[in-house]
Order: C-alpha cells, then structure tokens, then sequence
C-alpha cells in the first residue's frame, strides 16, 4: 500500500525547490504529453513527488499548558486542505503551517475554538472540519445510526418475544434439517 | 419482501459507487470548493512585485473586472500553465493580475523572466497570510473577480485549454453581459 | 523470457478456476460425480500456476529484473533483499497477486479438509471458491498484469515508498488478505448453503474454525497495521478511521458477530438466514475495501495509484458477486424460523444483541466512511467525517456490548438463570467500582481514565469469575475446553483493549519542542536529555540521527536515537524512536533543525509519553488468541467423522432438492 501522491510536503514552504501540490492529478496530464521520451523519468517523478512523510514539528511559544493542550486538540480535529490525508497538527505542507501559525495567533488573540474553527470554514469550508457539523444535510450521518439501531432493535426484540412463546414450532420446521441431538446441555451447557 | 431489503441495500451501494467513479472523472478530488464563491472577496493591501514600496488595495481595483492568478516559482504546475496564459491572457478581455505566493521576490523576477511575464499587474505576498482569507492553499489558483469585488469563479489547479474555452471564457462572459 | 511464463501461468490458472467454478457446479446440478470431482484437482492445478507466477515475480524482484515495469516501479539495487521480496506487495498489481496467491492457498485446505463433507455440499463450496478466483484472475489480468514490461530496460528502479520499507510492513499485507479472503469460506458455505436449500447443523460446525481463523487473521492483521503506523509514521497515533483502516474494521466487526452467530445456530438450530447472511456481509466488506483501495472513488492515507478503469471492473464484479448473492438469499434463504425456543434471559438473546450492536458499528463506520461520497452525490459539499464522529459513536455504539459481555458465559441456552447474574453483577461491580475509586487518585480526576478502568476490571472480573467457577465446578480435564478458552480470552483481550485505548488516549502527553545540545525537557515523569545530532547511514539511505538520554530520577533508562532519513530518491521519512513497556512507552520524533544551517545547534522535537498504548495491541492479540485456540477445539474435529452419518442422509436430501 502506498501513500496516495496527492501530499507533496519536502521542503518547508517549498522555496525555491521543486515543491509541486497535487502532483497526482495535475501531474498526469504533464506526463502524457511529454510521453516517450521522459516517460521513464516521469514515472519516478510521479511516483516519488509525493512520498515524503515527515511529521510536521513545530514548538510554539504558547501561553501555558492548557493552551497547547488546546491547540492540539483543536488542529487535530482539522483537516489540512492540501494534504488531505492528514490533520493540520501532523501535516507539514506549507498551507498547513501557516494555518496552523494562523490557529495560534487566533488563541493569542482570545479566540474560542469555534470561532477558529469558523474562521477557517468560512475560506475553506466544511471540508477542513473532520467533525461534520450538524445540519439537514448531514441529518443522515448523524442520525442514521440512531435509525439503524432501532430498526434492528425492533427486529431483534420480535425475535426474541417470538421464539420465547412459541417454543414449538421449531421442532416441526427443523424437521427437513436434521438437528443433530447431542443434547447441548451435557451438564456443562457449552 | 424483508429478504430483498439487504439486495436493495445493496444496489444503492452500488449505484453510489458508480456515481462516485463518474463524480471523480470528471472532477478533481483534490479541489475544495470555495465557500466565496459569489462573496465579496476579501480586502487586501499587498505590495507589488516590481515596487515593493507601493502596495495594491482592493479597493485600487474596483471597476474592472480581473482574473487574480496565483502562481509560484517553486511551483512545478504553475510551470505548465503559464504558456496557456502567455497565449490566452490578452484575448480574455479582462485584467490579469498575478498574485505571487509564498516566494522569494527574486525567485519570482528570475522565474518570470524566464517564462515570460502575462501579467497586467503583480503583487506579491511573501508570507501567504492574505493567501489565507482568499481561501488559497496551493498553487496555481484562478480567481475571476468582478468591478464590484465579488468572486464570481475560481479555478484550483492549473487553467489547461480546456477549463479557459469550457468554464473560464463562459464567466467572463457572463459578467461581461451584466455589465456592458 | 520468465516474466512471459509468469503472465502464461495466470492465464492457465484462470482456465482451471473457470474449470473449478463451473463444472462441478454443473455436476452438483445434475447430479455428475465426475463433473463434481473436478473440483479438486482443478483448484490444486490453479494453485500450482498462481503459486508459479508468484513466484516468477518473487525472483523478478530477488533478481533485479527492471525489464519488468512493476520491479522497475518498486525497487532499486540498494534495495535489501527482504524489503525487496516486501516490494512484491508493495503496490496495486503485486498485492492483487498476493490476494490471489492467498485465495488459492485457502482453496486449497479447503479442497483437503471437506473430504468428509457431503460430495455435492463440497462441489458447490468449491465452485464457489472457483468463481471468485475467476473475478480476481480476469482482473489481474486485463487491467492489472504485474509481468508488463518496461523497454528499453532501465539501469536502476525507482524506490519502494520508504514508508513501507519497515518490518511491519513485510508481515502486515499477507496477514491482513489471509483474513479478509479466509472470510470467502464462510461465503462459499453459505452460497453452497443457498443452493443446496438448506444450512444444516453439522456443516454450520464445519465452518466455525475456518471462520474463526480467518477472524484471527484479520485481527493481527488489523493489529500490526495499527502498530506499524504507531511506530512508522511518527504521529503517535494507532488508529485514525481513515476510509482503507475503516474498510478493513468493517469486515472484522461482521466476523466477530458472524462467529457467535455460528455458535447459535450451530448449538441451537437458530438464526440460520442470520448467519448466512453475515456470512455474506463479511466476505462482501472484504470486496468493497478491495474496491475502496483500488478504485480512488475515496480520499485515503493508503489508496493505491487510481485508475477508472480498475474501478469500474472491481464494481462489476463486486456486483455479480454481491448482488448474486443477496438475490440468492432473497430467493432461497431458510423462511421459517428454526431451532430452540429461548426466553428473553438467556445466552441467546444476549448475543441476538451483541451481534445487533455489531452490525449496527459496521453500518455505521460504512455510513460515515461513504459519507463524503453521499455529500457528493447530493450536492452537500464536500464533507470530511473523520475521528471526532467515529469516535464519538463507536464507544457509544459498543457500550451495550462492554455492559453485557461478563454476563454472556453465565447464562445458559434457552434460558437464564437471573440469580448467577446478580451475583456476576454484584461482584464484577463492586470490582469495577472499587478499581475506578482507587483510580480517581492515580489519573488526576480524567473521567475518560476512570471510565477504563471501571470498563476493563468489569470486563476482566466477569471472565476470571466464569473461568473461577468453572475450575471449582468442573473435573480436571474438562475445565476449559478449546472453544470455551479460546472465548475467555478473546474477552480477556476486549478488556486489556479497552483499558490500553481510553487510558492511553486520556493520559498521554505530548509535546513539540525546541531543544539545544544539553538541554533537558519533563514529560510524563521523564527526562529527556538532548544530546545533538549525528550522521548515520542505512543501505539505501542517510540520516541525521538524534540522541535522546532518558532519565528518571536521575538514574538513566535508555538512550533513544530517533532519525530523520532521506532516501536514495530524496523522499524524506521521519523514523521514531520508541522505548516500548507494558506501562507506557516513551515515543521521540526528530524535526527539523532550527536553522538549517546549523544542524549542531538546536532542533525541533516531539516527545510523547503514552502510558498503557501497548495493551492495545496486547488486547487485540488476545483477541486473535482466542479466535485461533477456539478453531483448534477438538470438537469441530472429531464431529466431522460423526457426520458421516449424516452425509448419506443429507446426500438424499440434496439430490431431492437438486
């Protein structure tokens, strides 16, 4: 299994090197075009654009303990918008550090979590939320494993009533498939 | 009946997954929607590229509508879409403005002048921290702007031909219309 | 020549599983010994050409052999040989052959093991078998070869990702698919089943250990996944419900509720259409995280290289495979309610809940995983449904299960006794209660803490109290037969899991910061002393290599030496240094240099103290224990010869149906 090529991350901002976002998509169409000859090179270029897995590690000067606790709950629960297989607290895109320098000048200034969060919906929308909102657009997510659960909850609880008063059927219905008759309570009931 | 509901279950799965392999042709995984798409678009004073002294407002460049194209050196994409707009610039009928991410400004010169430079207007923004109000995280991005200031398209990814003569070409257009 | 014949011999190979698919099912139909007989060897032919063209790319690899695309792709002389043979799995075409290899390797005990069987139920469970290797084959095969070539043939190859270049990652892939396919048993049987008109007793108990293996599988598969995350990637994290971890989840949730469905029906005679059906799901969720790597329609850490056309093949085929056998079902499932009545208090409604809630976490993880794709579809905008939402339903969802789980060895079949309960309540209770008072001291008032401590002494004190009362009720010898072991410690394994998960997730400490040569930081008890940076070097990478002196109280425990590698083709890779414990481990990650001009001067870091995260892993192996130990019961053994009695009887009854 490999990384999806989709987060080039090498180089801190990328300055000056050969720092390319989404190489997966865009770059296929560059490949194509230059095909015979570069093919073999391409292939590599492609393939190894975007494999760098580095942890992004940034100590910041923050107010107290409580506060780095909070900042990296909060960039845990965000989605980096370029990387988009990693949160902003682990990814080391260059997008994702500067929202993440973003995040903390925000606490600084006395932001709440929400308000950080809405700041940053409101330029690259719900995407950037790994907590979906609740809204009627995302009722069925929310709700639909409530539904579920009734639905066979009320499935199981017929089953269970059914086959705790009519014990007799069954003798009959199993007739065509043989039970075998060990008896199950052999004195250990296993 | 009951015993078809997991086959019915099923063949929604399944029409979702064909969906889905359609939706991603036809689409980049990767882009993000703006969610100011048709908002004003935010205020910015940043400098220009060539005089660092003077810097550019949005308000400097109400009235006319423009195409704020986001570009880098380091950036490997912007490389391939740069003759598009070399070609196309002047025929699309608006401003092209190009908005220098996250680049040494020397980088930038070297880079233009080896590529050409398309642009009606640069600005620059070393640290990316306007970037960020606009939405931007990455490079190359379109932004077609209005003379009110409003965003009315965006592009992630590079401009090919493709998107200039099916989505980029039909905005101007359309505001073009709005306004004669 | 030699990659051609490895191409040759999976042609050959799909031929004979068209053969095995077929004809036998044919012969079950009209009742043809020798059209059923060539079951057999049909899938032993099958396995020896796959097993070829395995290992045709095994020595591609071993030897170097860049004329061929996917060695090319994956693999370069620096390459040490064990990575290499890694390599072989290591992207899309190769681990497809890997599941191929492991399908056939199943087949094959499968082909060994039912002799016993009834001759048509075994035919029909080997077609099956059969047909899906048909789907894989053809896939490889027309959109996958692995055995293409690359003319003219390059000096070197690219590189295997460096993040799969680690031992984890030579063991994690087999292990995972031999779990994922080991599931296609327990779906040919219920197919056979189907066909046949009717899942009788005898076979369900045939069944159980192949589903309990493949169960166990998946588990450590799932297990050392978990952990080579942990330990490769640097983040500190062991599960992140990513769409490929979530695919792999699903299945497992499904196996776990099929095994004790099996013990059901084959015990009591009930939830025959119950089981087959899970039968079905569990196998099919193992098709769709197939198709959910392989087709890109997801944003994942572990999606292979996409291609449409993978996609649109894999859902076809998880169409007919899938839709068939839900149709199937629809047509020919057990309509009438079979097996022993049982009141409301009573082993089986237990389960009946267990197994609800089970497949109502699956439903719910393959919600929130396609949930994105639903946004899509439905013009939401795009969605992300990450961490925060599984992690908020999933405990939720499993808490019935915790609650009820001491309980479930206590109470009988068909009907309960309330009184052994309240005593299992009262004294599992008071433990929980009495251990989650004690630790309100030790975890500075984490509610998330207390709660797993108070989740895993109750879970844990109803199986010693079970395991108790069978040593002083039972004689030696019959204290603790395979199965029933095999359960205690799997349920031993649930609360060690969930002990590691919430008191690891609350405890933790983590810390991103800057230090100079010297300089000393406080975590979690520990000091961790920076000694500076230093080059070293690996086959086919270089370093800077940090030395960290851990200390406590200032007696020294270790010396950690966490590296920041740059691989052959520049990819760079954080490599963690970890100080495992069975209490906590101490975790080190290497960034970057403050200024990348002075690489002996000061360096970013993050230092992690994770407390119990080992019992995470250890309660999954448990798990995997138990699945294993619970297979090896002599009873699922020594039943088969008694069900040759049977065989003769249930032979007139298949040809009656037939």
């Amino acid at each position: 299994m490999r990384l999806s090529s989709s987060c080039p991350t090498g180089t801190p901002c990328g300055r000056g090197s050969g720092f390319s976002r989404d190489s997966s998509s865009h770059g296929r169409s560059t490949a194509s075009r230059l095909k015979p000859l570069l093919q073999v090179l391409f292939v590599a270029l492609l393939a190894f654009a975007g494999v760098t897995h580095a942890q992004a590690i940034e100590p910041m000067p923050f107010a107290d303990h409580a506060q780095e606790l909070r900042f990296q709950h909060l960039t845990q629960q965000l989605r980096c918008p370029m990387c988009q297989n990693e949160t902003l607290a682990d990814s080391n895109a260059p997008i994702a550090r500067d929202l993440r320098n973003q995040i903390f000048q925000l606490m600084q200034q006395g932001k709440s979590d929400d308000e950080i969060k809405q700041y940053l919906v409101a330029r690259y929308s719900d995407y950037v939320l790994y907590d979906p909102p609740l809204k009627p657009g995302t009722w069925l997510l929310w709700f639909g494993p409530l539904l579920i659960l009734c639905g066979g909850a009320g499935v199981v609880l017929v089953a269970i009533r059914r086959r705790g008063r009519d014990g007799g059927t069954s003798d009959k219905t199993t007739d065509s498939m043989p039970l075998d008759n060990e008896p199950a309570d052999n004195g250990d009931d296993w | 009946m009951n015993r078809l509901l997991p086959f019915i279950g099923f063949m929604l799965l399944v029409a979702l997954f064909g969906f889905g392999i359609w939706w991603n042709s036809r689409h980049d995984p990767n882009a993000i929607p703006t969610p100011l798409l048709n908002k004003p678009a935010p205020a910015f004073v940043l400098p220009k590229l060539y005089e660092p002294t003077q810097t550019v407002s949005k308000a400097d460049l109400l009235g006319k509508p423009y195409l704020l194209n986001v570009f880098a050196s380091w950036c490997v994409e912007c490389g391939a879409e740069h003759p598009m707009l070399e070609a196309e610039g002047p025929t699309l009928g608006v401003q092209l403005v190009g908005y220098n991410y996250k680049d040494a400004p020397a980088d930038a010169k070297r880079w233009l002048a080896e590529h050409g430079d398309p642009y009606n207007l640069l600005i620059a923004d070393e640290p990316g921290n306007t970037a960020i109000d606009f939405g931007v995280y990455g490079a190359p991005e379109s932004f077609l702007i209005d003379g009110k200031g409003v965003i009315r398209y965006k592009h992630i990814g590079p401009l090919t031909p493709d998107v200039v003569a099916s989505e980029l070409k039909p905005a101007i257009a359309a505001l073009q219309q709005e306004t004669p | 020549m030699t990659p051609e014949l490895g191409q040759l011999a999976l042609i050959l190979a799909l031929l004979l599983a068209l053969a095995q698919g077929i004809l036998p099912m044919l012969g079950a139909w009209r009742g043809n010994r020798a059209l059923m007989a060539v079951a057999r060897p049909a899938a032993a032919g099958q396995a020896v050409f796959v097993a070829l063209a395995f290992g045709i790319l095994v020595w591609a690899f071993v030897h170097f052999d860049f004329s061929v695309q996917y060695v090319a792709d994956n693999s370069n002389l620096a390459l040490p040989w064990y990575y290499r043979i890694a390599a072989v799995w290591g992207a899309h075409e190769g681990s497809l052959l890997l599941w191929i290899f492991i399908l056939n390797v199943w087949t094959v005990a499968l082909a060994a093991f039912s002799q016993k069987l009834p001759e048509v139920f075994a035919a029909r469970v080997l077609a099956v078998m059969g047909l899906i290797a048909v789907g894989f084959l053809a896939f490889i095969i027309f959109t996958s070869n692995p055995f293409g070539r690359l003319l003219p043939m390059p000096g070197d190859g690219a590189d295997l990702n460096p993040v799969l270049q680690d031992p984890g990652m030579t063991f994690h892939p087999p292990v995972l698919y031999t779990g994922y396919v080991g599931f296609s048993v327990a779906f040919a049987f219920s197919i056979a089943a189907l066909l046949g008109g009717g899942l009788e007793q005898a076979w369900v108990r045939w069944a159980r250990p192949w589903t309990n293996i493949a169960w166990a599988f998946l588990t450590l598969g799932i297990v050392a996944g978990s952990w080579w995350a942990y330990a490769e990637l640097g983040w500190g994290g062991w599960w992140f419900w990513d769409p490929v971890e979530n695919a792999s989840f699903m299945p497992w949730l499904v196996g776990a509720a099929l095994i004790h469905a099996q013990a059901i029906t084959e015990k009591r005679g009930g939830l025959r259409a119950w089981t087959i059906l899970l039968s079905i799901f569990a196998f099919s969720l193992s098709l769709l995280g197939t198709f959910l790597v392989r087709s890109g329609v997801l944003t994942s850490v572990h999606a292979f290289a996409s291609d449409p056309r993978r996609g649109i093949f894999i859902l076809i085929f998880l169409t007919i495979v899938v839709g068939g056998s839900l149709l199937l079902y629809a047509l020919r499932a057990p309509k009438v309610a079979s097996g022993k009545p049982f009141k409301l208090v009573s082993r089986e409604s237990a389960l009946l809940i267990g197994n609800l809630m089970f497949a109502v976490a699956a439903a719910m993880v393959l919600l929130g995983t396609l949930f994105p794709l639903i946004g899509d579809a439905l013009n939401l905008g795009r969605i992300s449904v990450g961490p925060p939402y599984f992690g908020f339903l999933f405990p939720l969802l499993m808490l019935p299960v915790v609650l009820l789980l001491p309980f479930g060895p206590f109470l009988r079949w068909g009907k309960g006794d309330a009184s052994a309960l309240k005593q299992v309540l009262l004294r599992a209770g008071i433990a929980a209660a009495a251990c989650a008072i004690v630790a309100v001291f030790f975890v500075d008032g984490q509610l998330k803490a207390i709660a797993g401590v108070a989740a895993a002494v109750w879970i844990i004190a109803g199986v010693l109290l079970y395991a108790y009362k069978r040593w002083r009720e039972m004689p030696r010898g019959r204290r603790y037969p395979a199965e029933m072991a095999g359960m205690l410690l799997a349920h031993l394994g649930v609360g060690v899991f969930v002990a590691g998960v919430l008191l690891s997730e609350s405890l933790s400490v983590t810390s991103d910061v800057r230090m100079a040569p010297g300089q000393t930081e406080h975590i979690g008890g520990y000091d961790f002393r920076f000694d500076g940076v230093h080059r070293a070097s690996g086959a086919n990478w270089r370093a800077d290599q940090g030395v960290i002196t851990v200390t406590r109280d200032g007696r020294q425990l270790t010396v950690m030496h966490p590296q920041k590698r740059t691989y052959l083709r520049g990819q760079v890779q954080t490599e963690s240094a970890v100080d495992a414990g069975i209490f906590r481990d101490l975790y080190v990650a290497l960034g970057e240099p403050m200024d990348a001009n002075k690489v002996e001067d000061a360096w970013s870091l993050r230092l992690y103290y994770k407390p119990f995260i080992r019992w995470i892993w250890g309660g999954g192996l448990l798990m995997m224990l138990g699945g294993f130990v619970c297979a090896a019961d002599k009873r699922f053994r020594i039943k088969r010869a008694a069900t040759e009695v049977v065989t003769a009887e249930s032979l007139q009854v298949q040809e009656t149906h037939a």
